[in-house]
């Protein structure tokens, strides 16, 4: 099937098979690899994108079911050299190690701090228990979104 | 893994989608958000040939409060759930109940009808719905009709639905504002499914004693369904100490619980008796206006 959606404010058209996960289609249809598979049955979190404003995990969505829709992959989530308020702050607290789970812990939290940039510590430890991390310990990555709110609070 | 292939589609009126699902040998399944199907799907549980989406029938995604309750349609996300202030006083036992529901992502997608659907034992919102009397409203090719919730769910992931058959919505008859109320659950991450929980309610008589008592088990059951034994125990005391000890006490030994990787059966059953007590102690809690 053929479908169509925007990816990164870029209108794109990929061919997929009914059964391809929006994840594997953002990979191999559209090269977009900063999107990271671990589990593929919903668990863990690596594969979250933002889809129309939400995070979701593109491992439980299929590539038809975003037909039209605005995605916005970690890949949107840079800024060429700079780094954004979250690489920056992840960067200072040393928030990845192996860096697996990084993109998903960068879309989720852009997606919480977008829509609630006075969260406290509690809803941000809550958000991110959906993001499996074997590295770090969590602490890190926690204190890094915490530092972030305040770029988002405009 | 990968799913077997399967075809797709994504009709715009219920009326198709009941007929691509019910035509001979289509071998088809609804999906909805897919929070639940797409790991079936992965992990080869189901492998149909045809995938009816139902993200564009219209009229599926309404959360309705009135005097007849309050009504949610089949594609109402967990994340409508807990955006939407009404419930707090329409239905706190559902609203918080839902809080236990998977992660961030999962709610922005998973819907009630998928969840009902999928009848996980440990799921919260089947729970929900059967210690409620909730009726479900399902479509399909002999027109629309409504199945009790208590004879909705068979087992682990079965459910009284037919071929063809869609989920349309779940209507829970209306709260009382001096109801009493309590929600409790173990799980091994928030957000994952039950090991155990307890959703319990109760109404007082003039005199104070506890009346229309329902106690459901999530998680500890191959399937939710309320505790007749614990409920019938508590009606008509006052509650105390003394009731609540013996309520959940008859509640453990009332149960029959699984025993699988996650927990033995008298793990669950222990916990079957201690988060009656605390769900209770928290009804008991509870000031008599307001529900939060």
């Amino acid at each position: 099937m053929t479908i169509q959606f925007e990816v990164n404010g870029k209108a794109v058209k990929v061919e997929v098979e009914p059964r391809t996960h929006l994840a594997d289609c953002l990979r191999h249809g559209l090269g977009l690899t900063g999107t990271h598979v671990g589990c593929e049955h919903g668990v863990c979190g690596a594969c979250t994108v933002i889809v129309n404003g939400e995070a979701v995990r593109s491992c439980l969505m299929l590539a038809v079911q975003a037909e039209g829709a605005k995605i916005i992959t970690v890949e949107g989530l840079s800024r060429d050299e700079a780094l954004s308020p979250l690489q920056a702050a992840f960067r200072k607290h040393h928030a990845l190690q192996c860096g697996f789970c990084t993109p998903g812990m960068i879309t989720t939290a852009h997606a919480l701090l977008t829509d609630e940039p006075d969260a406290d510590i509690k809803r941000i430890r809550e958000v991110l228990s959906g993001n499996l991390c074997r590295c770090t310990g969590y602490i890190p990555i926690v204190e890094a979104v915490m530092e972030a709110r305040a770029a988002y609070r405009k | 893994m990968k799913p077997t292939p399967f075809d797709y589609a994504s009709p715009a009126t219920l009326a198709e989608a009941v007929s691509l699902l019910s035509a001979r040998d289509a071998n088809a399944m609804p999906i909805a958000g897919g929070q639940s199907l797409m790991p079936v799907l992965a992990f080869r549980l189901a492998a149909p040939k045809l995938l009816v989406d139902l993200r564009r029938i219209p009229g599926l995604n309404r959360i309705e409060t009135n005097s007849e309750g309050v009504h949610l349609g089949a594609m109402v996300r967990w994340r409508d759930i807990e955006d939407d202030a009404r419930l707090d006083n329409a239905h706190p036992l559902l609203k918080a109940a839902i809080e236990h529901v998977a992660h961030y992502q999962i709610r922005n997608r998973g819907t009630i009808g998928g969840s009902l659907a999928h009848a996980d034992p440990a799921a919260e919102l089947p729970g929900i719905a059967v210690t409620c009397d909730g009726i479900i409203n399902a479509a399909g090719p002999n027109g629309a009709r409504t199945i009790r919730a208590a004879e909705f769910f068979l087992g682990p992931l079965s459910t009284a639905l037919k071929t063809g058959e869609i989920i349309t919505g779940l209507q829970l008859s209306p709260w009382s504002v001096a109801r009493r109320w309590g929600f409790e659950e173990i799980s091994r991450r928030r957000g994952d499914f039950a090991i155990t929980a307890i959703g319990l309610f109760y109404d007082t008589d003039a005199a104070g004693r506890a009346a229309n008592t329902h106690i459901g088990v999530i998680g500890a059951c191959r399937r939710p369904h309320r505790i007749a034994e614990a409920e019938a125990a508590l009606n008509g005391c006052a509650v105390n100490d003394a009731s609540i000890l013996a309520a959940a006490k008859v509640a453990a030994t009332a149960v029959d619980p699984p025993e699988d990787l996650h927990a033995p059966a008298r793990y669950r059953r222990a916990l079957v008796e201690t988060l009656v007590e605390r769900a209770l102690r928290q009804a008991a809690a509870r000031s008599t206006r307001g529900n939060t």
